[in-house]
């Protein structure tokens, strides 16, 4: 297939190893990735915040990217940014009173999906070969959980990634507390929040925690690096990109990682 | 213009320009709309006496020839007991035994607040239980009385036939007169309010038994 | 002000609106989220009623087809509500009750002031009503010369204690047993002086308070859960008790009911009395619940008024969206599973109507005037984490209305002067945001922010107004390449032909984007990553 990657602003600009991750992940899979290079951001910010007029030409400029471009379906390695693909462009289409964009937003977001939406409702696969010998714990984040409701795909996929020791999060469903600009607006009600997700994960005594959103994990693995937890956020497509060929993944310091560290590190093939 | 004129003019005027765009899809009714166990069968009448037993009121199982030896060991030490003007012979019988006080409250000699309050127990009738909640639901019956009778005193004491115990809270609304006096029973009364912790037995009567009569 | 063993009582000062506080939200949930007692006692609270609730519904195989048929049966209603409203009142007159309609709070507390002083009562029993605590019903009684005893122990609580409400269904939350029996001690005079702080000895105190009320109250007044349009029917939910002692001893029922309170049928009763105490209290069934339809001769109240109360509910009527929030059944279901609502408590939305319908009500009730409007920040206490709607037994969905309210707060500022901080912010976000060539112009700049995490790659303070961040979080170094700049200096464009880019070379193009994004990191040359162990925090 031919998929283009919505990239994300947040994995293009602070965690890019995400989205390469998410396209070594596809093409070793056998497909096409495509990077419709003018894509920007999908709105969501502007949009939970309440700025409408200004979320129209951020949305207006992603559909016109995506929609000239050729290809069989897009991905989003986000549940957030697809949330918003999926249940609110057409909204701020709407705002616009474009009835044209509307249509084009509506017809987009029928081809856009979520990783593990992509892996295993569209390619049907939930086995990709991937190798991560860790103790994983996985916290679904709350668009993915209930506004995409992806349900078990993304731990159906982390079940069959090798080495890994997969356990439960305490408390999985609670929210983390990020909720975009609210961490910012509502810092000690997100910091509460946080407190408790982070003691549900450090209960599991896990090395890493996973999550299928870059925004959540920057929350969440900010925390634990200001505490000095030890334990450290890797993306879903980040795990499921690993693999044995490419040497074992090693983890880096404890303290937060600096940004490049969120791609899978290796030691160079032949050194 | 009157304040109901202004009222009933604004709401309309609100209704109309919050209209939906679509019209609403007819009102899906898709869940059960009754049980599926009869009147009076054994699974109904197993599962009422379950929910009973699980909120703390006690139950007895009597037939009809039994009834008045039951109503008469439900009253237990109760020595002044209250009956609605409808009771039936056999019940108002069982009251007396052990020389207890009888008062039937009829109108025009119905006792007062305080009155009631002087008094120990209470037996009435009922108009339908429902066996999935445990729920006993009263309207008002000449064998049910008002509905001041049935709250004041601390012993209550419910006989309920079984045919009258159907499955599920559909099937129990059917059968009861909306405009009548409806008062609906699931356990004694109770509160959470302090801590969460739950502390029965708070203003209606702290003990409710029933007397199930085939 | 008395303070009893340390522990203070709190007084509030002079209320003043039941539907907007003298805070913003999160000044007021910044304090709250520092309030121990609080914590640990909603924590608690929500958490089991959480698992009752997850309990009793789970037993219900049909719940989702429940909740189906409530949220049309509601739309329904909201769609023909002025019909309804005259199909109520014309039945609750043909059974000798009278009705009364009330366009806003005053007008409805001076129409229940009136009908008491007819009765030459001064003194009435309540039972437990959020209509009459959002028109601030004891308040204006009392400035009247009319005392309103609450009877419900949570009220009774709040009202000894000279507080206000934190939650719909257990008001009295924010309470720990000690408290309440240092309020009974300092206010109920007849509290048994050797009260302890057992909630089995609070609640029999409480009982013997209240019980010479209800044996000698004439007047009573009430909200109702439900109103039957077809029958004239109204309906009482409660557990105490103390509802029914209200509603049948007293010779005259006032009764106050919201006018979305309506269902058109008798009938619907069997899907909300299922919904209902399921999802509010964790229960099958609530302990009791009264049905009356205006006089019955012999039995109970021989004079019966229902205030028919709008107070606002026409603005939501009057928005398709923002109808739904009167929907709302008043389960509190939401407030349960709110993380919010279980951190900020109630207090800090400054409303009767707090937590996630709380935070969709308020605004619509009272209007959101600009951003000097502590109200405006209501929209804003959620993550949009979408709890609330799963919970929700007649389905509102609160995140998109959250949504919906947040654009309209952002609206009233528009055309008013400068704009603040966050618009300016969004408004710079947004140019940048719909054109690529400024997106990654900001990326570039954005990577000054390299020097911010110095060699440790990470930044541990923001400048205002990202400084809410920095408090208790880090924040990772911008990487030295961006994912675009990465695609088209690695990648590039075009097919990549499948098996010539093994997960090595893939995996090295990673490494070499983060090992050239690690200033000093040792060894960068052979692909190790990250600063090394031990390296300064």
């Amino acid at each position: 297939m031919r998929i283009a990657l919505v990239a994300t602003c947040l994995a293009d600009a602070l965690f890019p190893g995400v989205a390469i991750a998410t396209t070594t992940l596809l093409e070793r899979l056998g497909h096409e990735v495509v990077f419709p290079a003018a894509q920007t951001c999908c709105g969501q910010m502007h949009i939970n915040t309440g700025y409408l007029d200004e979320a129209v030409p951020v949305v207006r400029h992603h559909v016109d990217v995506f929609d000239t471009a050729e290809f069989d379906v897009a991905v989003a390695p986000s549940g957030s940014c697809v949330g918003s693909i999926r249940h609110q462009h057409t909204m701020v289409a709407r705002r616009a009173h474009d009835q044209v964009l509307e249509k084009r937003a509506k017809t987009l977001a029928a081809r856009t999906f979520e990783l593990s939406e992509l892996l295993v409702d569209v390619l049907g696969v939930t086995d990709v070969d991937a190798y991560f010998p860790h103790r994983v714990t996985y916290h679904p984040t709350c668009h993915s959980l209930r506004m995409l409701r992806v349900g078990d795909k993304p731990l159906a996929l982390l079940r069959n990634v090798g080495g890994i020791d997969l356990v439960e999060l305490p408390g999985a469903d609670q929210c983390c507390g990020f909720g975009g600009t609210f961490a910012l607006k509502n810092p000690e009600v997100s910091t509460a929040m946080l407190a408790d997700k982070m003691s549900d994960i450090l209960s599991t005594g896990a090395e890493v925690c996973s999550a299928g959103d870059s925004s959540c994990l920057m929350h969440i693995g900010g925390g634990l690096s200001r505490l000095r937890t030890g334990v450290r956020t890797v993306h879903l497509a980040e795990i499921l990109a690993a693999t044995r060929t490419a040497g074992p993944v090693r983890p880096v310091g404890a303290i937060h990682p600096s940004a490049g560290a969120s791609a899978p590190t290796t030691t160079k093939v032949g050194s | 213009m009157s304040s109901r004129d202004t009222m009933l003019r604004r709401i309309r005027t609100a209704v109309a320009k919050g209209a939906p765009s679509e019209p609403p899809p007819p009102v899906p009714r898709e869940y059960h709309r009754s049980g599926e166990h009869a009147a009076g069968s054994d699974h109904v009448v197993e599962l009422v006496i379950d929910r009973l037993l699980d909120y703390k009121a006690e139950v007895t199982v009597v037939e009809r020839a039994g009834l008045a030896a039951a109503v008469d060991i439900a009253l237990g030490s109760a020595s002044s007991v209250v009956v609605p003007p409808g009771v039936a012979e056999d019940v108002r019988s069982g009251c007396h035994t052990g020389g207890r006080t009888v008062v039937v409250d009829t109108d025009p000699a119905t006792l007062s607040a305080t009155e009631l309050d002087a008094v120990d127990a209470v037996v009435v009738g009922s108009t339908v239980a429902i066996a999935v909640t445990g729920t006993i639901v009263l309207s008002g019956r000449p064998d049910e009385g008002r509905r001041a009778i049935s709250l004041v005193p601390d012993l209550l004491v419910v006989v309920l036939p079984v045919d009258r115990i159907v499955e599920t809270v559909p099937d129990g609304l059917a059968l009861l007169t909306p405009t009548a006096p409806l008062t609906m029973i699931s356990g004694p009364s109770a509160t959470s309010d302090i801590e969460l912790s739950r502390v029965e037995g708070v203003h209606g009567p702290r003990t409710l038994r029933v007397v199930i009569v085939r | 002000m008395t303070t009893f063993l340390g522990v203070p009582i709190r007084r509030s000062t002079e209320p003043e609106n039941p539907l907007r506080g003298r805070e913003t939200f999160p000044v007021a949930a910044k304090r709250a989220v520092g309030d121990t007692q609080l914590r640990r006692n909603l924590g608690r609270a929500t958490a089991t009623i959480r698992a009752k609730r997850a309990a009793m519904v789970s037993e219900v195989d049909d719940w989702e087809a429940l909740r189906d048929t409530a949220s049309a049966v509601k739309a329904d209603v909201m769609a023909r509500l002025p019909e309804l409203l005259e199909q109520l009142e014309a039945a609750v007159i043909a059974r000798g009750g009278k009705v009364h309609w009330a366009n806003d709070a005053l007008e409805a507390n001076r129409i229940v002031t009136a009908l008491i002083k007819a009765t030459g009562a001064d003194e009435v029993v309540k039972v437990k009503s959020m209509a009459t605590q959002e028109i601030g019903l004891n308040e204006y009684l009392e400035e009247h010369g009319i005392a309103a005893i609450e009877t419900d122990l949570a009220e009774l609580i709040v009202q000894l204690g000279h507080d206000k409400p934190s939650h719909i269904l257990v008001p009295a939350i924010h309470r720990g047993r000690a408290e309440i029996r240092e309020i009974f001690l300092a206010e109920m005079a007849d509290a048994p002086a050797d009260l302890t702080d057992e909630p089995r000895m609070l609640a029999m105190a409480a009982r013997a308070h209240l019980r010479r009320k209800f044996l000698s109250a004439r007047v009573a007044v009430s909200g109702a859960n439900f109103g039957i349009a077809e029958t004239g029917t109204l309906a009482v939910v409660e557990s105490e008790g103390n509802g029914r002692m209200c509603l049948t001893l007293p010779d005259t029922l006032i009764t106050v009911m919201g006018i979305e309170k309506l269902l058109p049928t008798f009938d619907d009763l069997e899907v909300f009395l299922q919904l209902l105490p399921r999802s509010s209290t964790g229960e099958r069934m609530n302990p009791y619940t009264s049905l009356w339809t205006g006089v019955t001769p012999g039995d109970g109240p021989q004079e019966f008024h229902l205030v028919l109360l709008d107070n606002g509910r026409t603005n939501a009527l009057a928005d398709e969206l923002g109808r739904t929030a009167l929907h709302c059944i008043r389960c509190s279901a939401c407030l349960n599973v709110c993380p919010v609502y279980e951190r900020a408590g109630g207090h800090a939305y400054g409303s009767v109507y707090p937590g996630p319908i709380g935070a969709v009500l308020t605004p619509q009730l009272t209007g959101m005037s600009g951003h000097d409007d502590v109200n405006s920040t209501l929209p804003y206490a959620s993550t949009l984490c979408g709890a609330c709607f799963d919970a929700c037994p007649v389905k509102i969905d609160i995140p998109t209305m959250l949504v919906e309210l947040r654009s309209r707060a952002v609206d009233a500022d528009r055309g008013h002067g400068l704009p603040g901080g966050w618009a300016a912010a969004m408004k710079a976000a947004s140019w940048v945001m719909s054109n690529e060539k400024r997106f990654a112009a900001a990326e570039t700049m954005s990577k000054a922010g390299r020097v911010l995490a110095g060699r440790k790659g990470r930044i541990s303070s923001l400048p205002f107004p990202l400084s809410g961040w920095s408090t208790s979080r880090d924040l990772p170094a911008p990487p030295q390449r961006t994912f675009r700049e990465w695609w088209r200096a690695e990648h590039g464009d075009g097919p990549r032909p499948t098996g010539t880019s093994t997960a090595a070379d893939a995996a090295a193009d990673a490494a070499a984007a983060g090992a050239a994004a690690t200033p000093g990191a040792a060894g960068a040359a052979a692909g190790t990553d990250g600063p090394a162990e031990g390296t300064d925090r």
